[in-house]
């Protein structure tokens, strides 16, 4: 390696040149031999059943109850098991931690069993308490769970979680025994079983919790490597910041012989540019994203490694209500059909993204929105005449606020363009700081500006909800009752799923209708796989199932 | 010597303090809190969040606080990191920035020195043009340009290096270090070439070439001492530069060292990693100025006497 010591290069006042030329060729020649013929990761980690997974951004915790972000999914997805897992092709439910179940006839009281065999990375049973318990502890405030919501479903559970209830008892979930749990939910909730596999209604081992601290005490060093203890399929070894994540096969888990990989290191890259580059190198067999500009190379090439796949989430516009030139409806519908979506994804965002017109991804949960939103020229100019700006005349400038970002900057211009090219009318752009746009929003300074959703879990009303009147996500000044009232009241109350689906289907056309926001695209992941890695199958959640993932190097 | 030293000390307290204080009320007024999301986050939250960072006083009260934690070494937690304090972030990427810095700086000293005396042996020929222009082109070069070309190089076409890392393949230090190090390298070059151009017109060094003593010697002995001055008083600003600005290097080849806190914490309104890692690097940047002075004081009689002369 180049270690040379520095007395020998620092402390003689009289080298010549030609020792430094000397010392500079060792440090080459001793810097060079120990490379070349080196063996690139993934081909050593396709010999020990290591995968090298590329992973966005460092970790900010490993706890279920606390993390937020996708780098910080996959992780504890590998450590962390909940009751039910989801088909990876499907994401239809499947058996986890609990063998089977039983759902009542009015679809609210759960029943679950729990497998005999199931065991904590340390080694103790694993039992039907555990998860009152860790779903007491989700529901603590103190704990700053901002995936609380997911319980919400929970009988009583919104109640407890603002004050409203003190007993925990009355939450509606009961460990009938050690192997059964009960969970009676407030309405029947068709996607609960899904909610399951949300990494926020994970167990977590409450003797290790409680051992560096208290239960609802965020920042302890309980999910440290050598601290944590989980139940899933893989358990945490190393734990280098902003290095590497590493965890291997956990001996006590129940399904451990389908478990092929031997061990994942997790490598935090914030730099698409260098991952891709680390993924041509071959020290990753997976990157977590892939630069725009790089799309193409790798799609002309037909490059089998690249892969695109359709993912839960929409790409759209707020536009704020409160602001004068966007209070009227028809401006808000002729800026949203001159959006020439089609274009856009061809020519700008070029990851196979679908143009969006709806809000909720068209196939959620059996679910197409019906939209009759279309790219119409002649018919926004029309609407906007009727607003009472002809050919655009008196509109004020308006401006577009997106986080910076080359990106969003792109599709910034690409609407600037075509509604000047359209309607005739002035947008200028104005680009924050991430945390400086988060503020602008939620205070509402901006009049149209970028946004996306990502879904938690597969159902419309992940989506729909985020528009109701004063919620949090809304933003736009926008308020409908009757929209409020079928998704809270009226859509839960349903028996039947077609019947459930129908009254989002209404909620949809309102928001369509009034279009407080601009449906532009639904998102795709886009990533690099090594042709190495087996049972890797894209699906709209992007969750990866590393119990099921193999290697296996390609002659 | 040390009278300068200390003197040097004491003017450093109401340096850092100053630092300090800016900092602290330049980074809480900033817009945008460390615990905003795209995501809402519920007023229940926010406010048990604010509750433990102590984020829910009044700014002063937080900032007495913050500077009697600061006084006992204490940097508190990270925001971002849940669980990980700052000193412990920080004692975890300085090892790595240091090595880097290390390493970078002997790129630079050694093609620096080299290059620099190499040109004001033979001024205005080839030997003179050559590496200078070279210099020129190295001060122009950003790190953000040379490094993945170098990559995509040795990396990926000849693939001989290792594209990234840091002490997990052999060899992933050395593209690194070339990258830090060619700006400075370029810098240290011209500053060699003018410190040697001028003491090799000195009347001392006629003497040594009168006395006719070869060429190689009266560079070796004779001229280096004096050439070099100038080098060695841009050390310790260099050193502190090579730490606090490595942050491009260590994006590029995904280094787990300080710089990349430095920048994603700004990012994250990470208030206390912030201060932490500011006051930290402002310390190191005084106290290797300090350094470069010294050894600058040291290598010169002239400036010695002058020192001990105003005694």
């Amino acid at each position: 390696m180049t270690h040379v010591s520095s007395n020998s290069l620092m402390g003689k006042r009289g080298s010549s040149p030609e020792l430094w030329m000397k010392l500079l060729s060792v440090i080459i020649l001793v810097g060079l031999t120990g490379c070349g013929g080196g063996e690139s990761n993934v081909s050593a980690g396709n010999k020990t059943g290591t995968l090298y997974w590329g992973n966005g951004t460092e970790p900010q915790s490993l706890d279920p109850q606390i993390a937020t972000g996708v780098p910080e999914h996959h992780i504890i997805s590998a450590v962390m098991e909940g009751l039910v897992l989801k088909d990876r092709k499907t994401l239809e439910p499947r058996p986890g931690v609990a063998k089977s179940w039983d759902i009542s006839d009015d679809g609210r009281v759960y029943t679950f069993y729990l497998r005999d065999n199931a065991r904590w990375s340390n080694g103790d049973p694993h039992t039907a308490h555990d998860y009152a318990w860790s779903w007491w502890r989700a529901l603590q405030p103190a704990l700053g769970n901002l995936y609380a919501y997911m319980l919400f479903p929970i009988e009583n559970a919104q109640k407890y979680y603002e004050g409203d209830i003190s007993d925990f008892d009355q939450v509606g979930v009961k460990a009938l025994d050690d192997r059964t749990l009960q969970v009676t939910l407030k309405y029947p909730t068709p996607y609960f079983l899904q909610l399951l596999d949300h990494y926020s209604l994970f167990p977590v081992h409450q003797a290790t919790i409680e051992k560096f601290g208290d239960a609802d005490q965020r920042g302890t060093r309980w999910t440290y490597e050598g601290n944590l203890v989980g139940n899933g399929p893989f358990q945490l070894v190393d734990w280098k910041i902003n290095r590497r994540i590493v965890v291997q096969r956990n001996p006590h888990y129940w399904d451990k012989e389908n478990v092929s990989l031997n061990e994942i290191i997790f490598i935090p890259i914030e730099n698409i540019v260098t991952e891709e580059r680390m993924f041509r190198a071959g020290q990753l067999h997976v990157t977590s994203s892939l630069p725009a500009d790089k799309i193409s190379v790798y799609r002309e090439a037909k490059d089998p490694e690249l892969r695109i796949a359709p993912y839960l989430g929409t790409y759209y516009y707020r536009l704020n209500v409160r602001k004068p030139q966007l209070k009227d409806p028809r401006v808000r519908r002729a800026l949203a059909m001159t959006v020439d979506r089609q274009k856009l994804v061809d020519n700008i965002t070029k990851g196979g993204q679908l143009p969006a017109y709806a809000m909720t991804p068209p196939g959620t949960m059996g679910y197409f929105p019906k939209s009759d939103l279309k790219f119409d020229p002649q018919g926004a100019k029309k609407l906007l005449a009727d607003a009472g700006y002809p050919n655009g005349d008196g509109f004020p400038p308006t401006e577009i606020l997106y986080n910076t970002n080359e990106g969003h900057r792109k599709v910034a211009v690409a609407l600037q363009d075509m509604w000047k090219k359209h309607l005739n009318i002035d947008i200028r752009l104005l680009n924050q700081e991430w945390k400086v746009y988060l503020d602008s929003e939620s205070a509402g300074q901006y009049e149209i500006s970028r946004a996306g959703w990502i879904g938690d879990y597969v159902d419309p009303n992940n989506f729909l909800d985020l528009f109701l009147c004063g919620g949090g996500n809304n933003r736009t000044g926008w308020c409908n009752e009757e929209y409020d009232r079928l998704i809270l009241d009226v859509a839960p109350s349903m028996s039947s799923h077609s019947e459930r689906l129908e009254v989002f289907q209404q909620a949809e056309k309102i928001l369509l209708d009034d279009m407080p926001i601009i449906p532009i695209y639904t998102y795709t992941t886009v990533q690099l796989v090594d042709s190495s890695v087996k049972n890797f199958d894209a699906n709209i959640m992007n969750a990866a199932s590393y119990k099921d993932l193999y290697l296996q190097a390609e002659e | 010597m040390y009278r300068f030293a200390l003197g040097r000390l004491l003017q450093a307290i109401p340096v850092l303090l100053m630092v300090i204080t800016v900092t602290f009320f330049l980074v809480h007024s900033a817009p945008g809190g460390p615990f905003s999301a795209d995501k809402a986050v519920p007023p229940e939250v926010i406010k048990a969040l604010e509750e433990q960072y102590n984020l829910n006083q009044p700014v002063w009260k937080q900032y007495v606080s913050y500077l009697g934690d600061v006084l006992q070494g204490d940097f508190g937690p990270s925001f971002k990191y849940s669980g990980r304090t700052v000193n412990e972030l920080i004692a975890a990427g300085l090892p790595i920035t240091a090595e880097l810095a290390f390493y970078a700086m002997l790129v630079a000293l050694s093609v620096g020195i080299t290059a620099g005396v190499a040109a004001a042996m033979r001024p205005n020929t080839l030997q003179d043009y050559v590496p200078m222009t070279g210099a020129m082109i190295g001060i122009c070069m950003p790190s953000f340009l040379l490094g993945p070309l170098l990559v995509l190089v040795f990396g990926i076409h000849l693939d001989w290096l290792p594209v990234s890392g840091w002490g997990d393949l052999p060899g992933d230090k050395i593209l690194p270090s070339i990258t830090l190090g060619t700006g400075y390298a370029a810098y240290i070059a011209r500053l060699s070439r003018g410190g040697m151009l001028e003491v090799l017109s000195q009347d001392y060094i006629r003497t040594a070439r009168a006395k006719g003593l070869s060429e190689r010697l009266i560079v070796v002995k004779h001229a280096l001492r004096g050439g070099l001055i100038p080098v060695v008083a841009f050390l310790g600003p260099a050193f502190a530069g090579l730490l606090a600005g490595s942050f491009v290097v260590e994006t590029i080849f995904q280094i787990p060292g300080l710089g990349r806190f430095y920048v994603q914490a700004a990012f994250n309104r990470d208030y206390t990693l912030i201060l932490g890692m500011t006051i930290f690097l402002s310390t190191l940047i005084i106290l290797f100025n300090l350094l470069s002075d010294m050894l600058a004081i040291w290598l010169n009689p002239k400036l010695r006497h002058e020192i001990e002369g105003a005694k």
